[in-house]
Protein backbone atom coordinates (compact mmCIF):
# COMPACT_ATOMS: atom_id res chain seq x y z
CA UNK A 1 0.00 0.00 0.00
CA UNK A 2 2.39 2.39 0.89
CA UNK A 3 4.55 1.34 -2.03
CA UNK A 4 1.90 2.20 -4.46
CA UNK A 5 1.29 5.35 -2.86
CA UNK A 6 4.69 6.63 -3.28
CA UNK A 7 5.03 5.28 -6.97
CA UNK A 8 1.14 7.29 -7.02
CA UNK A 9 2.62 10.59 -5.48
CA UNK A 10 5.83 10.37 -8.52
CA UNK A 11 3.56 9.94 -10.57
CA UNK A 12 1.53 13.12 -9.40
CA UNK A 13 4.73 15.64 -9.73
CA UNK A 14 5.32 13.99 -13.48
CA UNK A 15 2.01 16.04 -14.11
CA UNK A 16 2.79 19.41 -12.40
CA UNK A 17 6.53 19.68 -13.03
CA UNK A 18 6.87 21.44 -16.70
CA UNK A 19 3.62 23.76 -15.93
CA UNK A 20 5.16 24.80 -12.40
CA UNK A 21 8.33 25.02 -13.77
CA UNK A 22 7.22 27.33 -16.44
CA UNK A 23 5.61 29.72 -14.01
CA UNK A 24 8.87 29.85 -11.98
CA UNK A 25 11.45 30.68 -15.36
CA UNK A 26 8.76 33.36 -16.52
CA UNK A 27 7.41 34.88 -13.56
CA UNK A 28 9.53 34.38 -10.06
CA UNK A 29 12.58 34.22 -12.33
CA UNK A 30 12.09 37.76 -13.64
CA UNK A 31 10.68 38.96 -10.21
CA UNK A 32 14.22 38.10 -8.39
CA UNK A 33 16.06 40.14 -11.42
CA UNK A 34 14.03 42.51 -11.27
CA UNK A 35 14.71 43.23 -7.64
CA UNK A 36 18.48 42.72 -8.84
CA UNK A 37 18.10 45.30 -11.41
CA UNK A 38 16.24 47.71 -8.67
CA UNK A 39 19.86 48.45 -7.41
CA UNK A 40 21.54 49.37 -10.43
CA UNK A 41 21.51 52.02 -12.88
CA UNK A 42 22.46 53.16 -16.67
CA UNK A 43 21.70 53.64 -19.97
CA UNK A 44 19.87 50.50 -22.21
CA UNK A 45 22.12 47.16 -21.41
CA UNK A 46 25.42 48.88 -19.81
CA UNK A 47 24.46 49.62 -16.00
CA UNK A 48 26.39 49.43 -13.00
CA UNK A 49 25.41 49.18 -9.01
CA UNK A 50 23.92 52.28 -7.27
CA UNK A 51 22.85 50.90 -4.01
CA UNK A 52 19.88 52.68 -2.55
CA UNK A 53 20.36 55.27 -5.39
CA UNK A 54 17.25 54.31 -7.39
CA UNK A 55 15.06 53.92 -4.47
CA UNK A 56 16.24 57.70 -3.10
CA UNK A 57 15.38 59.11 -6.32
CA UNK A 58 12.33 57.27 -6.34
CA UNK A 59 11.25 59.59 -3.10
CA UNK A 60 11.76 62.70 -5.12
CA UNK A 61 10.78 61.86 -8.09
CA UNK A 62 7.95 64.11 -9.47
CA UNK A 63 6.93 61.83 -12.17
CA UNK A 64 6.71 59.25 -10.27
CA UNK A 65 4.47 60.97 -7.77
CA UNK A 66 2.15 61.91 -10.34
CA UNK A 67 1.77 58.50 -11.68
CA UNK A 68 1.31 56.91 -8.05
CA UNK A 69 -1.29 59.87 -7.73
CA UNK A 70 -3.11 58.71 -10.46
CA UNK A 71 -3.02 55.35 -9.97
CA UNK A 72 -4.30 55.67 -6.78
CA UNK A 73 -6.88 57.46 -7.50
CA UNK A 74 -8.26 55.57 -10.41
CA UNK A 75 -8.83 52.80 -7.92
CA UNK A 76 -10.65 54.77 -5.02
CA UNK A 77 -12.66 56.60 -7.29
CA UNK A 78 -13.39 54.15 -10.00
CA UNK A 79 -13.33 50.73 -8.51
CA UNK A 80 -16.19 51.37 -5.72
CA UNK A 81 -18.56 53.29 -8.69
CA UNK A 82 -18.04 50.06 -10.83
CA UNK A 83 -18.69 47.77 -7.91
CA UNK A 84 -21.79 49.62 -6.65
CA UNK A 85 -22.94 49.76 -10.47
CA UNK A 86 -22.56 45.87 -10.86
CA UNK A 87 -24.40 45.24 -7.82
CA UNK A 88 -27.85 47.45 -8.03
CA UNK A 89 -27.55 45.90 -11.96
CA UNK A 90 -27.37 42.59 -11.08
CA UNK A 91 -29.90 43.37 -8.27
CA UNK A 92 -32.55 44.72 -10.82
CA UNK A 93 -32.11 41.65 -13.26
CA UNK A 94 -32.31 38.64 -10.40
CA UNK A 95 -35.80 38.59 -10.86
CA UNK A 96 -37.29 35.99 -13.22
CA UNK A 97 -40.05 37.92 -13.78
CA UNK A 98 -38.63 40.72 -15.41
CA UNK A 99 -39.23 41.61 -19.41
CA UNK A 100 -36.67 42.03 -21.31
CA UNK A 101 -34.14 40.45 -18.82
CA UNK A 102 -32.03 38.33 -21.04
CA UNK A 103 -31.41 41.90 -23.79
CA UNK A 104 -30.63 43.97 -20.07
CA UNK A 105 -28.27 41.16 -19.21
CA UNK A 106 -26.37 40.57 -22.90
CA UNK A 107 -26.15 44.46 -23.93
CA UNK A 108 -24.96 45.39 -20.42
CA UNK A 109 -22.40 42.45 -20.43
CA UNK A 110 -21.25 42.86 -24.12
CA UNK A 111 -18.34 45.43 -23.78
CA UNK A 112 -16.69 42.71 -22.21
CA UNK A 113 -16.08 41.16 -25.41
CA UNK A 114 -14.30 44.34 -26.61
CA UNK A 115 -10.18 44.36 -26.71
CA UNK A 116 -8.42 47.16 -24.37
CA UNK A 117 -7.40 48.72 -27.11
CA UNK A 118 -10.16 48.85 -29.48
CA UNK A 119 -12.37 50.45 -26.91
CA UNK A 120 -9.73 52.79 -25.48
CA UNK A 121 -9.83 53.89 -29.80
CA UNK A 122 -13.47 54.23 -29.65
CA UNK A 123 -13.78 56.52 -26.38
CA UNK A 124 -11.27 58.71 -28.17
CA UNK A 125 -12.76 59.03 -30.83
CA UNK A 126 -15.86 59.78 -28.67
CA UNK A 127 -14.69 62.12 -26.48
CA UNK A 128 -13.18 64.61 -29.38
CA UNK A 129 -13.29 68.61 -28.77
CA UNK A 130 -16.44 68.20 -31.59
CA UNK A 131 -17.00 65.11 -31.36
CA UNK A 132 -20.32 63.22 -30.33
CA UNK A 133 -20.56 63.14 -26.79
CA UNK A 134 -20.26 66.52 -26.70
CA UNK A 135 -23.08 67.25 -29.52
CA UNK A 136 -25.02 64.91 -27.45
CA UNK A 137 -24.84 67.52 -23.97
CA UNK A 138 -24.87 70.68 -25.87
CA UNK A 139 -28.30 69.29 -27.74
CA UNK A 140 -29.62 68.24 -24.19
CA UNK A 141 -28.19 71.77 -22.88
CA UNK A 142 -26.26 70.24 -20.66
CA UNK A 143 -23.54 72.48 -22.02
CA UNK A 144 -23.23 75.70 -23.97
CA UNK A 145 -19.35 75.19 -24.85
CA UNK A 146 -17.62 71.88 -26.05
CA UNK A 147 -15.52 70.39 -22.90
CA UNK A 148 -12.17 69.47 -24.29
CA UNK A 149 -11.90 66.21 -22.78
CA UNK A 150 -8.93 65.02 -23.35
CA UNK A 151 -6.87 68.19 -23.33
CA UNK A 152 -8.04 69.16 -19.39
CA UNK A 153 -5.96 67.35 -17.32
CA UNK A 154 -9.46 66.71 -14.75
CA UNK A 155 -12.01 65.98 -17.61
CA UNK A 156 -9.21 63.03 -19.20
CA UNK A 157 -8.91 61.66 -15.69
CA UNK A 158 -12.63 61.66 -15.87
CA UNK A 159 -12.94 60.00 -19.58
CA UNK A 160 -10.35 57.09 -17.82
CA UNK A 161 -12.58 57.00 -15.16
CA UNK A 162 -15.95 56.35 -17.62
CA UNK A 163 -14.48 54.22 -20.41
CA UNK A 164 -12.56 51.79 -17.09
CA UNK A 165 -16.46 51.92 -16.08
CA UNK A 166 -17.87 51.02 -19.23
CA UNK A 167 -15.36 47.69 -19.88
CA UNK A 168 -16.04 45.98 -16.85
CA UNK A 169 -19.28 47.02 -14.90
CA UNK A 170 -21.02 44.23 -16.53
CA UNK A 171 -18.33 41.95 -16.12
CA UNK A 172 -18.63 42.01 -12.53
CA UNK A 173 -22.44 41.95 -12.71
CA UNK A 174 -21.94 38.47 -13.79
CA UNK A 175 -20.22 37.65 -10.98
CA UNK A 176 -23.05 39.01 -8.47
CA UNK A 177 -26.04 37.99 -10.73
CA UNK A 178 -24.52 34.27 -10.59
CA UNK A 179 -24.08 34.90 -6.89
CA UNK A 180 -27.90 36.21 -6.43
CA UNK A 181 -29.19 33.38 -8.07
CA UNK A 182 -27.79 31.19 -5.16
CA UNK A 183 -29.76 32.95 -2.54
CA UNK A 184 -33.05 30.87 -1.35
CA UNK A 185 -35.93 32.96 -2.51
CA UNK A 186 -37.84 32.07 0.48
CA UNK A 187 -35.19 34.05 2.61
CA UNK A 188 -36.80 37.52 0.53
CA UNK A 189 -40.11 36.02 0.74
CA UNK A 190 -40.02 35.82 5.06
CA UNK A 191 -38.43 39.93 4.93
CA UNK A 192 -41.15 40.91 2.53
CA UNK A 193 -43.88 39.39 5.04
CA UNK A 194 -41.89 41.08 8.04
CA UNK A 195 -42.27 44.25 6.02
CA UNK A 196 -38.84 44.36 5.13
CA UNK A 197 -38.53 47.29 1.74
CA UNK A 198 -37.01 46.36 -1.49
CA UNK A 199 -34.53 48.91 -0.28
CA UNK A 200 -34.01 47.25 3.12
CA UNK A 201 -33.41 43.96 1.54
CA UNK A 202 -30.91 44.64 -0.55
CA UNK A 203 -28.16 45.98 2.06
CA UNK A 204 -29.87 43.43 5.07
CA UNK A 205 -30.10 40.11 2.35
CA UNK A 206 -28.54 40.59 -0.77
CA UNK A 207 -25.42 42.57 0.01
CA UNK A 208 -24.13 40.62 2.90
CA UNK A 209 -25.23 37.34 0.90
CA UNK A 210 -22.68 38.25 -1.76
CA UNK A 211 -19.87 39.57 0.21
CA UNK A 212 -17.33 36.85 -0.43
CA UNK A 213 -18.05 37.41 -4.33
CA UNK A 214 -17.90 41.23 -3.53
CA UNK A 215 -14.28 40.72 -1.81
CA UNK A 216 -13.65 38.64 -5.13
CA UNK A 217 -14.21 41.27 -7.21
CA UNK A 218 -12.69 43.91 -5.47
CA UNK A 219 -9.24 42.08 -5.26
CA UNK A 220 -9.64 41.26 -9.14
CA UNK A 221 -10.28 45.06 -9.82
CA UNK A 222 -7.95 46.54 -7.58
CA UNK A 223 -4.88 44.73 -9.24
CA UNK A 224 -5.89 45.45 -12.99
CA UNK A 225 -6.40 48.99 -11.70
CA UNK A 226 -3.16 48.93 -10.10
CA UNK A 227 -1.61 47.55 -13.34
CA UNK A 228 -3.57 50.12 -15.70
CA UNK A 229 -1.66 50.76 -19.10
CA UNK A 230 -3.97 49.93 -22.18
CA UNK A 231 -7.01 53.05 -21.34
CA UNK A 232 -4.91 55.85 -20.53
CA UNK A 233 -1.98 55.14 -24.03
CA UNK A 234 -4.58 54.68 -26.13
CA UNK A 235 -7.18 56.92 -25.22
CA UNK A 236 -4.63 59.94 -24.22
CA UNK A 237 -1.33 58.79 -24.21
CA UNK A 238 -0.84 59.65 -20.45
CA UNK A 239 -1.31 63.30 -21.17
CA UNK A 240 -2.14 65.67 -21.20
CA UNK A 241 1.45 66.54 -19.34
CA UNK A 242 1.63 63.65 -17.39
CA UNK A 243 -2.22 63.97 -15.86
CA UNK A 244 -3.45 60.97 -16.86
CA UNK A 245 0.04 58.63 -16.66
CA UNK A 246 -0.27 55.58 -14.72
CA UNK A 247 2.77 53.60 -12.98
CA UNK A 248 2.85 51.00 -15.36
CA UNK A 249 2.79 53.38 -18.25
CA UNK A 250 5.73 55.10 -16.56
CA UNK A 251 7.70 51.90 -16.01
CA UNK A 252 7.16 51.47 -19.80
CA UNK A 253 8.65 54.91 -20.58
CA UNK A 254 11.60 54.95 -18.50
CA UNK A 255 12.11 51.21 -20.32
CA UNK A 256 11.24 51.88 -24.01
CA UNK A 257 10.16 55.64 -24.51
CA UNK A 258 12.77 57.83 -22.84
CA UNK A 259 16.30 56.51 -22.73
CA UNK A 260 16.17 53.46 -21.47
CA UNK A 261 17.37 53.05 -17.73
CA UNK A 262 15.16 49.47 -16.88
CA UNK A 263 17.64 49.47 -13.35
CA UNK A 264 15.41 52.78 -12.51
CA UNK A 265 12.27 51.29 -14.05
CA UNK A 266 12.67 47.98 -12.10
CA UNK A 267 12.26 50.35 -8.78
CA UNK A 268 9.35 51.99 -10.06
CA UNK A 269 8.34 48.51 -10.81
CA UNK A 270 8.76 47.33 -7.31
CA UNK A 271 6.90 50.34 -6.21
CA UNK A 272 3.79 48.06 -7.45
CA UNK A 273 4.53 45.05 -5.84
CA UNK A 274 4.88 46.51 -2.34
CA UNK A 275 1.27 48.48 -2.95
CA UNK A 276 -0.33 44.87 -4.15
CA UNK A 277 1.14 42.91 -0.84
CA UNK A 278 0.05 45.75 1.04
CA UNK A 279 -3.62 45.68 -0.13
CA UNK A 280 -3.52 42.19 -0.83
CA UNK A 281 -2.58 41.78 3.02
CA UNK A 282 -4.98 44.19 4.19
CA UNK A 283 -8.06 42.76 1.81
CA UNK A 284 -7.06 39.47 3.25
CA UNK A 285 -7.18 40.26 6.88
CA UNK A 286 -10.40 42.08 6.21
CA UNK A 287 -12.19 39.43 4.62
CA UNK A 288 -10.70 37.01 7.63
CA UNK A 289 -12.28 39.12 9.81
CA UNK A 290 -15.67 38.84 8.00
CA UNK A 291 -15.50 35.08 7.96
CA UNK B 1 -46.69 53.16 -6.73
CA UNK B 2 -45.40 49.55 -8.05
CA UNK B 3 -46.07 50.18 -11.51
CA UNK B 4 -44.12 53.63 -11.15
CA UNK B 5 -41.46 51.57 -9.64
CA UNK B 6 -41.41 49.06 -12.55
CA UNK B 7 -41.23 52.12 -15.02
CA UNK B 8 -38.23 53.05 -13.45
CA UNK B 9 -36.24 49.92 -13.14
CA UNK B 10 -36.74 49.60 -17.03
CA UNK B 11 -35.81 52.88 -17.57
CA UNK B 12 -32.18 52.48 -15.41
CA UNK B 13 -31.77 49.51 -17.58
CA UNK B 14 -32.41 50.53 -20.54
CA UNK B 15 -30.10 53.74 -20.13
CA UNK B 16 -28.04 51.63 -19.44
CA UNK B 17 -27.78 49.02 -21.91
CA UNK B 18 -27.83 52.42 -24.59
CA UNK B 19 -24.75 53.48 -22.90
CA UNK B 20 -23.14 49.61 -23.40
CA UNK B 21 -24.46 49.02 -26.78
CA UNK B 22 -23.30 52.62 -28.31
CA UNK B 23 -19.85 52.28 -28.78
CA UNK B 24 -20.55 49.12 -31.15
CA UNK B 25 -23.23 51.32 -33.11
CA UNK B 26 -20.56 53.84 -32.95
CA UNK B 27 -17.64 51.80 -34.95
CA UNK B 28 -20.10 50.18 -37.55
CA UNK B 29 -21.33 53.97 -37.82
CA UNK B 30 -17.71 55.06 -38.04
CA UNK B 31 -16.63 52.57 -40.76
CA UNK B 32 -18.72 54.14 -43.07
CA UNK B 33 -17.91 57.78 -42.70
CA UNK B 34 -14.78 60.09 -43.56
CA UNK B 35 -12.23 60.51 -40.27
CA UNK B 36 -13.47 64.24 -39.70
CA UNK B 37 -17.16 63.47 -40.32
CA UNK B 38 -16.49 61.10 -36.90
CA UNK B 39 -14.62 63.58 -35.36
CA UNK B 40 -17.77 65.82 -35.76
CA UNK B 41 -19.82 63.28 -34.14
CA UNK B 42 -21.38 62.52 -37.24
CA UNK B 43 -24.14 60.01 -36.08
CA UNK B 44 -25.59 58.60 -39.17
CA UNK B 45 -24.47 55.90 -42.01
CA UNK B 46 -22.24 57.34 -44.67
CA UNK B 47 -20.80 56.22 -47.92
CA UNK B 48 -17.19 55.83 -47.51
CA UNK B 49 -17.02 52.56 -46.28
CA UNK B 50 -15.37 50.66 -49.31
CA UNK B 51 -12.73 53.63 -49.31
CA UNK B 52 -12.02 52.69 -45.70
CA UNK B 53 -11.62 49.32 -46.34
CA UNK B 54 -9.61 49.88 -49.46
CA UNK B 55 -7.41 52.66 -47.94
CA UNK B 56 -6.81 50.37 -44.22
CA UNK B 57 -5.34 47.34 -46.53
CA UNK B 58 -3.51 50.08 -47.77
CA UNK B 59 -1.90 51.57 -44.87
CA UNK B 60 -1.35 48.58 -42.76
CA UNK B 61 -0.72 45.23 -42.96
CA UNK B 62 -4.25 44.19 -41.48
CA UNK B 63 -4.25 40.22 -43.32
CA UNK B 64 -0.92 39.88 -41.60
CA UNK B 65 -2.00 41.09 -38.57
CA UNK B 66 -5.01 39.30 -38.56
CA UNK B 67 -3.07 35.96 -39.44
CA UNK B 68 -0.44 37.02 -36.92
CA UNK B 69 -3.17 37.21 -33.99
CA UNK B 70 -5.03 33.94 -35.10
CA UNK B 71 -1.65 32.15 -34.97
CA UNK B 72 -0.30 33.71 -31.72
CA UNK B 73 -4.00 33.32 -30.09
CA UNK B 74 -4.93 29.61 -31.34
CA UNK B 75 -1.28 28.20 -30.37
CA UNK B 76 -1.00 30.09 -27.22
CA UNK B 77 -5.14 28.39 -26.17
CA UNK B 78 -3.62 25.02 -27.31
CA UNK B 79 -0.94 25.13 -24.97
CA UNK B 80 -2.30 26.57 -22.16
CA UNK B 81 -5.17 23.97 -21.97
CA UNK B 82 -2.43 21.21 -22.56
CA UNK B 83 0.01 22.64 -19.56
CA UNK B 84 -2.94 23.99 -17.12
CA UNK B 85 -4.95 21.13 -17.33
CA UNK B 86 -2.24 18.09 -16.85
CA UNK B 87 -1.26 20.64 -13.93
CA UNK B 88 -4.26 20.89 -12.52
CA UNK B 89 -5.19 17.39 -12.83
CA UNK B 90 -2.17 16.27 -10.89
CA UNK B 91 -2.85 19.19 -8.29
CA UNK B 92 -6.14 17.88 -7.60
CA UNK B 93 -6.09 14.13 -8.10
CA UNK B 94 -2.38 13.44 -6.36
CA UNK B 95 -2.64 15.54 -4.03
CA UNK B 96 0.16 15.61 -1.46
CA UNK B 97 1.85 18.11 1.09
CA UNK B 98 4.52 19.07 -0.80
CA UNK B 99 2.26 20.01 -4.15
CA UNK B 100 -0.47 21.97 -2.08
CA UNK B 101 3.11 23.89 -0.86
CA UNK B 102 3.94 24.43 -4.31
CA UNK B 103 0.77 25.16 -5.86
CA UNK B 104 0.59 28.13 -2.72
CA UNK B 105 3.81 29.52 -3.97
CA UNK B 106 2.51 29.12 -7.67
CA UNK B 107 -0.56 31.01 -6.60
CA UNK B 108 1.74 34.41 -5.45
CA UNK B 109 2.59 34.52 -9.27
CA UNK B 110 -1.07 35.83 -9.85
CA UNK B 111 0.05 38.98 -7.19
CA UNK B 112 2.50 39.68 -9.91
CA UNK B 113 2.45 42.95 -11.67
CA UNK B 114 3.15 42.48 -15.14
CA UNK B 115 5.19 45.61 -15.47
CA UNK B 116 7.23 44.27 -12.18
CA UNK B 117 9.01 41.32 -15.01
CA UNK B 118 8.30 43.00 -18.28
CA UNK B 119 11.57 44.65 -17.89
CA UNK B 120 13.71 41.26 -17.62
CA UNK B 121 11.22 39.31 -19.56
CA UNK B 122 12.26 41.35 -21.86
CA UNK B 123 16.16 41.15 -21.41
CA UNK B 124 15.63 37.49 -21.38
CA UNK B 125 14.52 36.81 -24.96
CA UNK B 126 16.16 39.61 -26.40
CA UNK B 127 19.27 37.27 -25.07
CA UNK B 128 17.90 33.92 -26.20
CA UNK B 129 16.98 35.71 -29.89
CA UNK B 130 13.37 34.78 -29.31
CA UNK B 131 12.32 38.66 -29.79
CA UNK B 132 10.31 39.86 -32.44
CA UNK B 133 8.55 36.48 -32.73
CA UNK B 134 5.37 34.58 -31.99
CA UNK B 135 7.17 32.41 -29.83
CA UNK B 136 8.12 35.30 -27.65
CA UNK B 137 4.96 36.41 -27.00
CA UNK B 138 3.20 32.98 -26.56
CA UNK B 139 6.06 31.57 -23.96
CA UNK B 140 5.73 33.75 -21.01
CA UNK B 141 1.76 33.75 -20.98
CA UNK B 142 0.89 29.90 -21.91
CA UNK B 143 1.17 28.84 -18.24
CA UNK B 144 -0.88 31.01 -15.82
CA UNK B 145 -1.43 30.10 -12.10
CA UNK B 146 -5.02 31.01 -12.79
CA UNK B 147 -6.04 28.17 -15.02
CA UNK B 148 -4.08 25.99 -13.43
CA UNK B 149 -6.40 26.83 -10.25
CA UNK B 150 -9.37 27.00 -12.72
CA UNK B 151 -9.15 23.23 -13.41
CA UNK B 152 -7.95 22.51 -9.87
CA UNK B 153 -11.37 23.55 -9.14
CA UNK B 154 -13.28 21.83 -11.89
CA UNK B 155 -11.44 18.70 -11.68
CA UNK B 156 -13.31 18.65 -7.69
CA UNK B 157 -16.07 17.81 -9.72
CA UNK B 158 -14.75 15.15 -11.60
CA UNK B 159 -16.25 11.55 -10.26
CA UNK B 160 -12.97 9.58 -9.37
CA UNK B 161 -14.49 6.32 -9.87
CA UNK B 162 -14.01 6.77 -13.12
CA UNK B 163 -9.87 6.66 -12.70
CA UNK B 164 -10.51 3.43 -10.98
CA UNK B 165 -12.44 1.72 -13.73
CA UNK B 166 -9.81 2.84 -16.25
CA UNK B 167 -6.71 1.12 -13.80
CA UNK B 168 -8.57 -1.82 -13.50
CA UNK B 169 -9.18 -1.90 -17.59
CA UNK B 170 -5.07 -1.65 -17.39
CA UNK B 171 -4.39 2.27 -18.44
CA UNK B 172 -1.49 3.85 -17.36
CA UNK B 173 -1.82 6.67 -15.06
CA UNK B 174 -1.40 9.28 -18.48
CA UNK B 175 -3.58 7.50 -20.41
CA UNK B 176 -6.11 8.19 -17.56
CA UNK B 177 -5.02 11.48 -18.26
CA UNK B 178 -5.59 11.52 -22.09
CA UNK B 179 -8.42 8.98 -22.08
CA UNK B 180 -10.49 8.97 -19.46
CA UNK B 181 -10.03 12.74 -17.96
CA UNK B 182 -9.64 14.73 -21.22
CA UNK B 183 -12.82 13.85 -22.85
CA UNK B 184 -15.08 13.66 -19.47
CA UNK B 185 -13.60 17.35 -19.18
CA UNK B 186 -15.15 19.25 -22.67
CA UNK B 187 -17.15 21.23 -21.00
CA UNK B 188 -14.35 22.84 -18.74
CA UNK B 189 -11.59 23.06 -21.73
CA UNK B 190 -14.31 24.56 -23.85
CA UNK B 191 -14.42 27.56 -21.18
CA UNK B 192 -11.08 27.63 -20.78
CA UNK B 193 -10.60 27.90 -24.54
CA UNK B 194 -12.95 30.74 -24.42
CA UNK B 195 -11.19 32.91 -21.79
CA UNK B 196 -7.87 31.84 -22.79
CA UNK B 197 -8.22 32.41 -26.71
CA UNK B 198 -10.29 36.33 -25.81
CA UNK B 199 -7.14 37.21 -23.46
CA UNK B 200 -4.56 36.45 -25.90
CA UNK B 201 -6.31 37.99 -28.63
CA UNK B 202 -7.26 40.79 -27.17
CA UNK B 203 -3.05 41.03 -25.32
CA UNK B 204 -1.12 44.62 -25.68
CA UNK B 205 1.56 45.53 -23.29
CA UNK B 206 3.75 42.26 -23.64
CA UNK B 207 3.27 41.86 -27.84
CA UNK B 208 3.91 45.82 -27.58
CA UNK B 209 7.65 44.93 -26.04
CA UNK B 210 7.82 41.99 -27.80
CA UNK B 211 7.65 42.39 -31.35
CA UNK B 212 9.14 45.06 -33.16
CA UNK B 213 8.28 45.30 -36.45
CA UNK B 214 5.21 45.60 -38.94
CA UNK B 215 4.93 42.43 -40.12
CA UNK B 216 4.89 40.93 -36.52
CA UNK B 217 2.18 42.99 -35.52
CA UNK B 218 -1.14 42.03 -34.06
CA UNK B 219 -3.97 43.47 -34.71
CA UNK B 220 -4.47 45.21 -31.33
CA UNK B 221 -0.89 46.76 -32.21
CA UNK B 222 -1.82 48.14 -35.66
CA UNK B 223 -4.90 49.43 -33.96
CA UNK B 224 -3.06 51.13 -31.46
CA UNK B 225 -0.38 52.28 -33.95
CA UNK B 226 -3.07 54.29 -36.16
CA UNK B 227 -4.69 55.67 -33.73
CA UNK B 228 -2.18 57.11 -32.04
CA UNK B 229 -0.49 58.97 -35.39
CA UNK B 230 -0.34 62.36 -35.11
CA UNK B 231 -3.63 62.75 -36.82
CA UNK B 232 -5.47 59.77 -37.09
CA UNK B 233 -7.47 58.55 -40.02
CA UNK B 234 -10.38 57.29 -37.98
CA UNK B 235 -12.22 56.07 -41.15
CA UNK B 236 -9.85 53.37 -41.59
CA UNK B 237 -9.12 52.77 -37.70
CA UNK B 238 -13.01 51.88 -37.71
CA UNK B 239 -13.10 49.62 -39.89
CA UNK B 240 -9.44 48.01 -37.92
CA UNK B 241 -11.52 48.22 -34.32
CA UNK B 242 -14.46 46.19 -36.23
CA UNK B 243 -12.14 43.22 -37.93
CA UNK B 244 -10.37 43.07 -33.98
CA UNK B 245 -13.62 42.88 -32.46
CA UNK B 246 -15.70 40.70 -34.65
CA UNK B 247 -14.14 37.13 -33.93
CA UNK B 248 -14.72 37.89 -30.36
CA UNK B 249 -18.50 39.07 -30.66
CA UNK B 250 -18.58 35.87 -32.67
CA UNK B 251 -17.12 33.74 -30.16
CA UNK B 252 -19.33 35.45 -27.51
CA UNK B 253 -22.69 35.07 -29.09
CA UNK B 254 -22.50 31.25 -30.25
CA UNK B 255 -20.74 30.09 -27.00
CA UNK B 256 -22.67 32.15 -24.74
CA UNK B 257 -22.66 29.65 -21.89
CA UNK B 258 -19.38 28.13 -21.78
CA UNK B 259 -18.47 31.79 -22.10
CA UNK B 260 -20.14 32.69 -18.55
CA UNK B 261 -19.36 29.27 -17.13
CA UNK B 262 -15.55 30.29 -18.37
CA UNK B 263 -15.60 33.57 -16.32
CA UNK B 264 -17.26 31.96 -12.82
CA UNK B 265 -15.46 28.17 -12.92
CA UNK B 266 -12.98 30.10 -10.76
CA UNK B 267 -14.94 31.35 -7.89
CA UNK B 268 -17.40 27.91 -7.88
Amino acid sequence: MRGSLNKSSLIGWQFVLLPSALILLFSFFPMVQSFILSFESGKGNVSEYVGLGNYSRLLSDPMFRQALFNTILYLIVQVPIMLFMGLIIAHLLNSPKLKLRGFYRTAIFLPCVTSLVSYSVLFKSIFAVDGIFNKLLMNLHIINEPIAWLMDPVWARVVIILAITWRWTGYNMIFYLSAMQNIDPSVYEAASIDGASKFRQFFSITIPMVKPIILFTAIISTNGTLQLFDEVVNITNGGPGNATMTISQYIYNLSFVYTPNFGYAATVSYAIVIIVAILAFLQMKIGGEKK
Amino acid sequence: MRKLGAIGKHAFLLIVSAVSLFPFLWMIIGMTNTSSDIVKGKFSFGSEFFNNVNRLFEQANVGTAFLNSLLIAVIGTLLTLLLCSVAGYGFEIYRTKGKDRLFGVLMLSMMMPFAAIMIPLFRLFSQWGLLNSAVAVILPTMTTAFMIFFFMQNTKSFPRELLQAGRVDGLNEWKLFTHIYMPTMKPTYAAAAIITFMSNWNNFLWPLIALRTAEKKTLPLVVSSLASSYNPDYGIIMVAIVITTLPTILIFFLLQKQFVQGMLGSVK
